[in-house]
């Protein structure tokens, strides 16, 4: 007979330690062949309870129903068996081998491989679901997108008839969420279940068939998507209505703070220009906003002012008063760190720079004032701490302690101290890149007004971003890169979103 | 569903992550284990020797500190492993793969044993001992220096380099040996200065090993105080972590690698002046023993806590010289101490999963 629902879960519960409890008796369902959003606030728990569908947490209390039968799942192993299959957040491959051999990696089979048929069943499945995905490429060569697909070819390859994509878009740019999105509807018609874990509204309004909601490890209900909207959905899953303005202010004082002139920068193998002949003025008081499509040279050009980049050539100038000036393009990162020109740049794996995973949060607020203060020899612990607890209370970071190790937190969570370090040094310059990427709605809109309270105390803020309706409603001015050039720099207040999108892609074209 | 299922009732184990272990727990686990490591040791010494295990338990206890000599021997064993391992710590937190240490202790034996022959007899007592510490730490330091030089500008790989480096070592040692060999033809440099004792550890308070351990002390405090509240020691945690982070936040990799190897090699230098000058008076291409290996064990198993690293280093040393003795005692040889020694630590470490990990048993429904 057949089975309404793929999977059941009766009040599960699922705690660390005593003071977390990430899940607090949660009972939701999936029916098969639809497409079930979940949505929550960072640290309300949706991670964890699908981390319990694919095997990597043990509920504590509760049922898990697989499409009809109780299950227990206790590996991922478990999971692949009842159908199960999870794409995490961050990726779970072999950087040097190619997409077919990571998506057999594991299973079992004949001693003799044949990749040819191997390879012939993945273009089946690639074509019967509208993927692009080249076999035998290797993955270090391959974009966050294209890693992604392996991700998902590889769970389907082993036969999952219940997806779980845990936050698939927040590394993808509109386009390449859009070629997400076609390809989930196809694997819908082919009678997949799927679960899709976002905090993206307009997301969850497009693709999904219900949206059940969750609010600090606690269910509160699921909703047909055709009779949601923004606002309620808002509602439900922040318990309160909330305002969703950004207050811009007139930049004051206005002047130049930093001047780049005829910045050019090489790949690392030496071949192509990332940057080529970028000139433009940061002022201080004033959000500069950095638009582009991903991977066209923001990365570079932050860490160049950071002195973290190798130049081939260009200026820098750096105003610290008004009248003195310091050339930047001769220094050294630590050298470029004391004049108060900082960088919080939120990389695609958040920990990749900026925080050390297995120290805690003192620790990491440690970075960047280790070698400050009165004694040579010792490090200060006390100021630290009381930062950090400065940053975990404004910010309303959620931590079991100051002692955890960061790399325990969610991803919000570690993004939140990492832009509060930033912040709390009080800099000059202040870049940050993808500050709110994977943030809830109160946690972006926390950070914005951090950024506005730097642009206030007369700070120039440079701020990559990704949501051009977020820059458009934030920055003074928006430079956009397309193939390492400026294609243009725009007023915010009078240009659109088509504006911009015109001047991401007319770069491209010229490149 | 229908009733024509048999059902049937499973066990599943299933591992859960402890959070947070209380310390009593904690230790009553190793407890246990150090327990139930010596009932199998008992069973397995019966069924290998026919011996009675308290016997054989009481002939190590008797080997390790059954005179007041044989326990001085355990100090002086117990705190040259430590100190070793005490000088890996700043490289392994680093993540720098540090297995030269036997070669870095030779090198600073050599260096020591060098001054006692040269000028053992020309410089007044009170300068030979600063002179030996400094010139040890400087060949340590070197033999540290020259793999880290290289894994920080062409990122060589450092557990090939300074494993190659204790074959150098060695290498040179054999050939000073020639030079220095007494009596001629022996092919070995015999006890250095057996009559006036120059370059020799002093005894201090009557005691033959007091400046061994004061040195040890003093380095092992010296070290925990740098690894734990220093700049330098907070810098080289972040270099191992990520290098990626530690160069954001304007630490200068490089300067980290090259400098903390220094530091990871002179100790090694400094316990090579310990063994020649404080223990053996002689240097071979045995020198080091084996023991720049055993301390990667002193190191890990101690998860760098320098109050667990002493407990480990007498624990090992304990055995080794309690194998002496039952081997003479019993007969037996002295790999009879090695079975011991493995399933004691077969328990002491499988114990750590217990640490970690709660068990939680489920009963399973299966239908089939």
């Amino acid at each position: 007979m057949a089975q309404e629902y793929a999977i059941e879960l009766k009040n599960v519960t699922k705690r660390f330690g005593e003071k977390v409890i990430a899940n607090d008796n949660v009972s939701l369902n999936l029916r098969k062949g639809e497409i079930l959003a979940i949505l929550g606030e960072n640290g309300s728990g949706k991670t964890t309870l699908m981390n319990m569908l694919s095997g990597i947490y043990f509920p504590d209390e509760g049922q898990i129903i697989v499409n009809g039968q109780e299950a227990l799942i206790r590996s991922p192993k478990d999971a692949f068996d009842l159908k199960i299959g999870m794409i995490h957040q961050h990726f779970k491959l072999i950087e040097i081998m190619t997409a077919a051999q990571n998506i057999i990696l594991g299973l079992k089979g004949p001693n003799h491989l044949d990749m040819k048929a191997i390879r012939a069943s993945i273009e089946e499945l690639t074509n019967r679901y509208g993927f692009d995905l080249e076999p035998d490429r290797k993955i270090y060569t391959m974009s966050v997108s294209q890693k992604q697909t392996v991700e998902i070819v590889k769970v389907l390859y082993r036969g999952a008839d219940i997806l779980i994509l845990d936050e698939p878009t927040a590394v993808l740019t509109p386009q390449e969420t859009e070629k997400l999105f076609d390809v989930l509807r196809n694997m819908k018609k082919a009678g997949k279940s799927i679960i899709i874990i976002t905090h993206k509204l307009n997301e969850v309004l497009e693709i999904s068939d219900r949206v059940s909601v969750l609010r600090k490890g606690r269910y509160i209900g699921t909703v047909d998507t055709c009779d949601a909207t923004a606002e309620s959905l808002t509602e439900m899953m922040v318990g309160e209505k909330v305002t969703l303005d950004i207050d811009r202010t007139e930049p004051v004082d206005v002047r130049p703070c930093l001047e780049v002139k005829g910045l050019n920068v090489k790949s690392a193998d030496g071949t192509r220009n990332v940057l080529s002949d970028i000139t433009f003025t940061a002022n201080t008081g004033e959000i500069l906003g950095i638009a582009g499509i991903s991977g066209n040279g923001q990365k570079e050009l932050l860490e160049s002012i950071a002195r973290l980049q190798e130049m081939e050539s260009g200026e820098i100038k750096f105003y610290p008063e008004p009248g003195s000036c310091i050339t930047l393009e001769d220094k050294k990162a630590d050298e470029v760190l004391q004049m108060g020109i900082r960088m919080a740049f939120v990389p695609e794996d958040r920990l990749g720079m900026g925080l050390v995973a297995s120290m805690d949060i003192t620790d990491n607020m440690m970075l960047r004032s280790y070698n400050k203060g009165d004694n040579p020899v010792f490090t200060d612990r006390k100021t630290p701490r009381e930062l950090a607890q400065r940053v975990v209370d404004k910010l309303e970071v959620v931590t079991p302690g100051l002692t955890t190790p960061v790399r325990r937190l969610s991803g919000g969570n570690v993004q939140k101290v990492l832009v509060g370090r930033e912040i709390a040094s009080g800099p000059k310059v202040l870049m940050v890149a993808y500050p709110v990427r994977g943030l809830d709605i109160n946690s972006s809109y926390a950070i914005y007004n951090l950024l506005n309270d730097q642009k206030k105390k007369g700070s120039a803020v440079l701020c990559v971003g990704e949501d051009l309706d977020v820059l458009l409603d934030l920055c003074d001015r928006i430079l956009v890169l397309a193939g390492g050039r400026i294609s243009g720099i725009v007023d915010a207040r009078t240009s659109t979103k088509e504006e911009l999108g015109i001047l991401m892609t007319g770069g491209k074209e010229e490149a | 569903m229908n009733g024509s299922h048999k059902q049937k009732d499973r066990l599943v184990i299933h591992m859960i992550k402890r959070d947070t272990i209380s310390k009593p727990k904690e230790w009553g686990i190793r407890l246990i284990a150090v327990l139930l490591s010596l009932i199998v040791c008992a069973v397995v010494i019966y069924l290998i020797t026919r011996q009675n295990p308290a016997e054989v338990y009481s002939g190590i206890i008797d080997g390790a500190i059954g005179t007041k000599r044989r326990a001085w021997v355990t100090v002086r064993e117990s705190v040259l492993l430590l100190i070793i391992a005490v000088g890996l710590v700043p490289a392994y937190r680093m993540r720098f793969w540090n297995i030269g240490a036997e070669g870095q202790i030779l090198m600073g034996g050599a260096a020591t044993a060098a001054i006692m022959i040269y000028l053992g007899d020309k410089l007044p007592k009170s300068a030979i001992l600063p002179l030996i510490i400094v010139s040890s730490l400087a060949a340590g330091m070197i033999w540290g220096l020259i793999p880290a030089i290289f894994k920080a500008h062409f990122n060589t790989n450092e557990t090939l380099f300074t494993l190659m480096m204790n074959y150098t070592a060695m290498q040179l040692i054999t050939y000073f040996i020639v030079y220095w060999e007494n009596p001629k033809g022996s092919n070995t440099v015999g006890v250095i200065n057996p009559a006036t004792k120059a370059g020799w550890f002093p005894k201090v308070f009557g005691m033959d090993y007091f400046l061994n351990v004061l040195i040890v002390v003093i380095v092992t405090v010296v070290m925990t105080v740098y690894m734990k509240y220093t700049r330098q020691g907070y810098e080289l945690a972040v270099v191992g972590e990520s290098a990626n982070t530690a160069r954001y936040a304007g630490i200068n990799v490089r300067k980290v690698i090259i400098r903390t190897m220094m530091i990871s090699g002179a100790i090694c230098g400094l316990a090579g002046a310990i063994i020649v000058s404080g223990a053996s008076h002689t240097i071979s291409t045995s020198t080091a023993g084996g023991r720049g290996f055993t301390a990667i064990i002193v190191a890990w198993m101690s998860k760098f806590n320098p109050l667990t690293m002493i407990i480990v280093s007498v624990f090992l040393v304990f055995m080794q010289q309690g194998s002496i003795q039952i081997a003479t005692q019993f007969g037996l040889n002295e790999n009879a101490s090695s079975i011991i020694t493995g399933i004691l630590l077969f328990f002491l470490i499988g114990c750590e999963f217990f640490v970690n990990y709660s068990l939680v048993v489920y009963r399973e429904r299966k239908e089939d």
